[in-house]
């Protein structure tokens, strides 16, 4: 059984190494794009709405604390609490998600995705501020999708864990999930960083 | 090894800590810190963010109390990581027309 539990949990882990390979692109992209355009890349962030992004990084690790507990109340085989903290991770996913669809409508409205009715008037070559927002609509829009299937996953683990089929002996499927939410997690914790804040020091 | 139990006060503190470091990280980011050296902001940015992964990797994902096959499995895909940014880089950044393709 302990060999099982590990095997399953490992296979998680190979399978997050290739999303790092995956969002690895991506952040590559990113860096160089950002090395050769700074100055775009710098006011096309402060173009971004800063408390949505933190607001987001907040629900999402709130949603990561409640993963944690979901997991360990199928540790310890309490099948309510573990109902209800699952729940409670789906519905802060949700909310993170309304918000982000928050953002991208404010986006489209401003003509900031990019494609043929982009616009941009402010500082910069407008070809290489729209490169931030392919990277930008790219990156979170691949993170959001990601998401989107965690969210599925959740609603499957609250069907299952509500008949009672996580017990203290037999719980695999919700420790690797939770390694996928976490993992989703990560990955905005440097998306935050790097989208919404690069460009803040030189507002002043 | 049989499977460690987190207690549930370590996931309370870890939670603490990341919201910190979510707080310390808005605020840094406001300040100028480029007399400093160029780019410093980002250096900050980048090491708040490897710190707040990497409590979330030990101690949510469980990874602190796994075994050592477990530990191979993630360094392999942060060196992984560092190889294509590295070759990439090294790449780019060596162009005598610096970065144009």
């Amino acid at each position: 059984m302990e060999q099982q539990r590990e095997a399953g949990s490992i296979g998680m882990w190979v399978f997050i190494a290739q999303e790092i390979m995956f969002f690895g692109g991506l952040f590559l992209a990113y860096t160089i794009f950002r090395w050769k355009f700074p100055v775009e890349f710098a006011a096309a962030s402060n173009h971004l709405t800063v408390w949505m992004g933190g607001l987001n990084t907040v629900v999402l690790i709130c949603s990561s604390l409640t993963m944690a507990l979901a997991v360990y109340y199928a540790q310890t085989g309490k099948t309510r609490a573990q109902v209800g903290f699952l729940i409670l991770t789906g519905l802060l996913g949700t909310t993170f998600l309304v918000i982000k669809g928050f953002e991208y409508a404010e986006k489209f409205r401003d003509n900031l995705f990019p494609g043929g009715s982009f616009e941009w008037h402010q500082q910069g070559d407008p070809n290489h501020v729209q490169i931030f927002f392919w990277i930008y609509f790219a990156m979170t829009g691949l993170h959001a999708l990601h998401m989107i299937v965690g969210l599925g996953i959740i609603t499957w683990l609250i069907l299952k864990a509500r008949k009672g089929t996580f017990t203290p002996e037999y719980h695999s499927p919700v420790e690797i999930s939770g390694l996928y939410w976490h993992f989703v997690d990560i990955i905005w914790i440097f998306l935050f960083p790097l989208l919404y804040l690069l460009g803040r020091h030189l507002e002043h | 090894m049989s499977e460690h139990i987190v207690q549930k006060k370590v996931y309370f503190v870890i939670f603490g800590l990341l919201i910190v470091f979510t707080i310390l990280t808005y605020y840094a980011a406001q300040v100028n810190l480029d007399n400093i050296f160029r780019g410093a902001n980002t250096v900050v940015a980048l090491t708040i963010a490897v710190i707040k992964a990497t409590l979330v990797v030990l101690y949510f994902m469980h990874v602190r109390y796994s075994t050592r096959l477990t530990w191979v499995i993630v360094a392999a895909a942060i060196f992984w990581l560092g190889i294509l940014f590295v070759y990439t880089m090294s790449d780019y950044a060596t162009r005598p027309n610096g970065l144009t393709p």
